[in-house]
C-alpha cells in the first residue's frame, strides 16, 4: 500500500476544490437567472403564475438539499434518463438556489417604499418602465448583501453532491480518508478548504451590509 | 365646460365607506383647497383623481376624458393630472435633474437634451437650479416638496393635485413650499389642494371645499367659509384648527 504524504493529501484536495468552486459558480448563476425570472413572474404576473411560483418556491424551500439531490440523481434514472453526477448535481443545486434567491429578491422588491411606485405611477410609468428605472434600482442595493450572504450557503451546499458519486471536496476527502484511514487529518484540511472559501465572502457580504445601512440608502 | 367635473362620487375599502356621493367642478386655472379632519376622505378623493384609487361609483370627466380605470394609461393620465405627497416620494437613487428628467424622456420620448431643459426650467421656476447634481438625501424636505413639484410640472398636467404639501415638513420650511405653490396659481394652475394650512387655504384658494364624513360638506369662497361657516360641523373645525 503507498504512503500519502501530507502533500499527496492536500494536493488532492485542492484538485478536488476546482470542481466544488465549478460546482459552486454553476448553481449560484443559474440559480440567479433562474431566480431572476420568478422573482418578476412572481412580483407580476397572473395570479396562477405567481400562485405557481410561490409552490415551487416552497417546495424547494421545504426538502433537503440531499433530498433534491437524490430525486435529480436516481429519480431520473427511473425515469429512464440517464444523468451524470455532473448534471443531476447542477440542476439539483440551480433549482434550490433560485428558490432562495427569489424569495431574498422578493423582499428586496418590497422593501421599497410604496410611495415609491405610486410616484412612478402618477408620472405615468408603466409596470415595467417603474420596475426598471425606479423599483429595480433600489431592491438591487438592498439585494447585494443577502445574495452575498447566500452564496456562502451554496458553496456548502455542493457538499452534499459527494452523495452521488460527484467528486468535489468532500468527496475526495471521503476517497482518501477511506485510503489513509485518517480521518482527522483529512477532514481538518477539508473544513478547511470550505472555510477559506466561505470567509471571505461572508465578510464581504458583513462589509457591504454596514456600507448601504451605515450611510443609509441614499 | 370645467377641466374636471365629478359627479356621485363612491369609493368604499371593504366595509368602510370612505366616498358617499362627491360633487365637484373644478375650472381651468381655479385654484381649490379641501379642508376637514382626518378620516373625512380628502386623501382618497384626490387619489381617485388621479386612478391611484379606482372609484366604485359615479363619473370622474377630466376635459372631456371620462376616467374608469381604461380610458387612458398612466402615461396619458400623467399628461393631465399632475401629483404631489406628503412624503415627497422622489427617487432616492436618482439626481434632482434625473428625477425630473425621467419622465418626460421615458413615457413621452422626449429627446435628452429637450427633457434636460425642460427640466431646468421647472427647477428655476421652483427655485432648485443650484441643486440640481444633488441626491434628494442631500436636500431639505421642503427642497425635496420642491424638486417633486417641479417633477410634476414637467409632465405638463392640466391639474396639479397636492396630497398635504407641507404636513411632513419642519415649521420654518412650510413657507418655501407654499410660495411656488402660490406662485403657480397666480400664473394660473389649476391646483386641488387637501391642506391643513388654513392661511393658505384662504388667501391663496379661489375656493374651500370642507369634507366631513365622505361628503362634501359646505364650499364656498375662502371670505365666507371662513367668517360665516352655516354649519356647526364647520364652525366646530374651524375653531378647532385656527
Amino acid at each position: 500500500m503507498t504512503d500519502f504524504t501530507t502533500w499527496d493529501i492536500v494536493r488532492n484536495l485542492l484538485l478536488a476544490a476546482r470542481w466544488t468552486v465549478v460546482l459552486s459558480l454553476i448553481a449560484f448563476i443559474g440559480g440567479a437567472a433562474v431566480g431572476l425570472v420568478l422573482t418578476l413572474l412572481r412580483m407580476g404576473g397572473l395570479r396562477p403564475v405567481r400562485w405557481l411560483v410561490r409552490g415551487y418556491v416552497d417546495l424547494f424551500q421545504g426538502t433537503p438539499l440531499l433530498m433534491q439531490l437524490f430525486l435529480a440523481y436516481f429519480g431520473a434514472a427511473v425515469l429512464g434518463f440517464d444523468v451524470s453526477a455532473w448534471t443531476a448535481a447542477s440542476v439539483a443545486l440551480t433549482l434550490f438556489t433560485s428558490a432562495f434567491l427569489c424569495d431574498i429578491w422578493r423582499g428586496c422588491v418590497e422593501a421599497v417604499p410604496s410611495g415609491q411606485w405610486q410616484a412612478a405611477r402618477v408620472l405615468g410609468l408603466n409596470y415595467l418602465q417603474s420596475m426598471r428605472h425606479v423599483i429595480l434600482p433600489q431592491a438591487l442595493r438592498l439585494a447585494v448583501p443577502p445574495t452575498v450572504g447566500f452564496s456562502v450557503q451554496v458553496i456548502k451546499g455542493t457538499a452534499l453532491a459527494s452523495v452521488i458519486g460527484f467528486v468535489e471536496l468532500t468527496k475526495a476527502g471521503t476517497m482518501l480518508n477511506n485510503a489513509t484511514f485518517e480521518p482527522f487529518t483529512i477532514f481538518t484540511f477539508v473544513a478547511l478548504g470550505y472555510f477559506i472559501l466561505c470567509y471571505p465572502l461572508s465578510r464581504y457580504a458583513r462589509y457591504l451590509e454596514r456600507r448601504l445601512y451605515g450611510a443609509g440608502i441614499r | 365646460m370645467a377641466l374636471v367635473s365629478v359627479k356621485d362620487l363612491h369609493k368604499s375599502f371593504g366595509e368602510l365607506e370612505v366616498l358617499k356621493g362627491i360633487d365637484l367642478e373644478v375650472e381651468a386655472g381655479e385654484v381649490v383647497a379641501i379642508i376637514g379632519r382626518s378620516g373625512s376622505g380628502k386623501s382618497t378623493f384626490l387619489r381617485c383623481l388621479n386612478q391611484l384609487e379606482h372609484h366604485d361609483w359615479g363619473t370622474i370627466q377630466l376635459a372631456d376624458q371620462r376616467l374608469d380605470g381604461t380610458s387612458m394609461t398612466p402615461g396619458e393620465l400623467s399628461q393631465n393630472v399632475g401629483m404631489v405627497f406628503q412624503s415627497f416620494n422622489l427617487f432616492p437613487h436618482k439626481s434632482v435633474i434625473d428625477n425630473v428628467m425621467l419622465a418626460p424622456v421615458v413615457v413621452k420620448q422626449t429627446p435628452k437634451s429637450e427633457a434636460r431643459r425642460i427640466a431646468e426650467e421647472v427647477l428655476a421656476k421652483v427655485g432648485m437650479s443650484d441643486k440640481i447634481d444633488s441626491y434628494p438625501a442631500q436636500l431639505s424636505g421642503g427642497q425635496q416638496q420642491r424638486v417633486a413639484i417641479a417633477r410634476a410640472l414637467a409632465m405638463n398636467p392640466k391639474v396639479l393635485l397636492c396630497d398635504e404639501a407641507t404636513s411632513a415638513l419642519d415649521p420654518e420650511l412650510v413657507g418655501e413650499v407654499l410660495r411656488v405653490l402660490e406662485d403657480l396659481a397666480k400664473e394660473g394652475m389649476t391646483l386641488i389642494l387637501v391642506t391643513h394650512e388654513m392661511k393658505f387655504a384662504r388667501d391663496v384658494s379661489h375656493r374651500v371645499v370642507f369634507m366631513h364624513q365622505g361628503r362634501i360638506h359646505e364650499s364656498g369662497p375662502p371670505e365666507t367659509l371662513f367668517t360665516r361657516p352655516q354649519t356647526p360641523e364647520l364652525a366646530q373645525f374651524i375653531a378647532s384648527v385656527v
